[in-house]
């Protein structure tokens, strides 16, 4: 078994520290902290995009309040708005209303005096008539003539009689 | 047919010495410098471009490095930091070198119980000197398991000690026994399948279902003695 020649041990063991020693240099000295500097340096970039990310995602929270507030208030402004021409409008009609209930009302008095005299007036009349139909009548039926006056006073006391 | 065991020999490549000590260039010593440098070469050009999305070269290197720096935060603890380039190393070492080995013609520099043996001394005695340079003679009270009744020690104590003494034996033996016995059954099966010629189809079959269980091993094993390191460094710093 070759791995009993114990001439062979010196210089395996010789060649194994030299070999071990310079790859343990290696290794600590270029290969490990090239490797953990790009690892590092992922992962700092990772960091960085992810508090960029985050950043981003706060100013977009922002504006959506912004907006929100924005909306809100133009909300409200509108409603204001509709109230305000609501009511100047309400006002105008009922301006409006006023002004026709008020030309209705003096029509409707001027009518009313318009019936009340052709009523005063055909009254009037109704006495007068009814001495014409009486003297008319009293010369017809009895022969009786009858002067205007003395019938419109008959009349007008018969009238008054009845009243 | 050449010896199954005929791979694992040292074949001199430049003979030295200095001061008397056997310092000869040969295949163990070849093999170790081209583990080496595929290890430099796979993990220096696959971070070269600094990619933020790393391509396939550069997902390997990353992954090697955050696999072995979760195994130390998570079996070692924060103080383990400082210890990570030499778990590191000692992975990627045993890890290149378990695998170079299972190319054909290659030299397996694990399959050596030198070698495992050195790797698992500088670990046992690393750690040993670490815990005491930590916990001064309080470091001693690692043997006696805390909560055990006091007349139980002159039994507790011993096993611990022993059982503390045969770790680097059964770390360096489980990477070596592991690597020479696959190797040497590949050896085997290969040697079927010359052997049967057109039969030889049968132990194909199984070489090829063994060369995958090895790679698996291969890694493994790397695996696992880096796990027991982290496991004796996390004893060494916190105690029990």
């Amino acid at each position: 078994m070759p791995q009993l020649d114990v001439a062979s041990y010196a210089p395996q063991l010789v060649w194994l520290a030299i070999s071990f020693v310079i790859l343990y240099l290696l290794m600590a000295r270029v290969a490990l902290p090239r490797i953990a500097g790009v690892l590092e340096e992922r992962s700092k970039r990772r960091e960085d995009n992810l508090a960029r990310a985050e950043e981003h995602e706060r100013d977009a929270a922002a504006t959506a309040q912004a907006y929100e507030a924005a909306l809100a208030e133009a909300r409200s402004r509108a409603q204001a708005e509709l109230g305000k021409a609501q009511e100047t409008a309400k006002a105008r009609a009922d301006a409006e209303l006023a002004r026709v209930d008020a030309t209705l009302q003096s029509r409707v008095r001027e009518a009313e005096d318009a019936i009340a005299q052709a009523r005063t007036a055909a009254l009037a009349d109704a006495a007068g008539i009814a001495a014409e139909i009486a003297r008319l009548a009293a010369h017809k039926l009895a022969g009786l003539s009858i002067d205007e006056a003395a019938a419109r006073s008959a009349a007008d006391a018969a009238t008054r009689a009845r009243a | 047919m050449a010896s199954p065991l005929q791979q694992f020999e040292i074949k001199t490549i430049a003979s030295a010495h200095v001061g008397g000590v056997n310092v000869s260039f040969t295949n163990s010593s070849l093999f170790m410098l081209i583990a080496i440098t595929a290890i430099t070469a796979f993990l220096v050009i696959g971070v070269r471009k600094r990619a933020m999305v790393p391509g396939r070269m550069q997902s390997l290197a990353e992954l090697s490095y955050e696999f072995i720096a979760g195994l130390v935060r998570d079996n070692v603890g924060h103080a383990g930091r400082a210890y990570f380039p030499f778990i590191f190393t000692l992975f990627m070492f045993i890890l290149f070198c378990n695998t170079i080995g299972l190319i054909p013609y290659t030299f397996t520099v694990t399959s050596h119980i030198i070698v495992t043996f050195a790797l698992a001394a500088i670990v046992f005695i690393g750690v040993t000197i670490i815990g005491i340079a930590r916990h001064g003679m309080k470091w001693f009270s690692y043997f006696f398991p805390p909560g055990a009744p006091l007349y139980m020690a002159p039994l507790l104590v011993p096993i611990e000690v022993l059982s503390y003494l045969a770790r680097p034996v059964t770390l360096s033996l489980r990477l070596f026994a592991n690597m020479m016995a696959g190797h040497t059954m590949l050896k085997v099966f290969a040697g079927f399948v010359i052997a049967l010629g057109l039969f030889g189809v049968a132990p194909l079959v199984i070489l090829i279902a063994l060369y995958m269980l090895e790679l698996i091993v291969a890694v493994l094993q790397a695996f696992v003695f880096t796990i027991l390191t982290c496991l004796y460094l996390h004893d060494a710093l916190h105690l029990h």
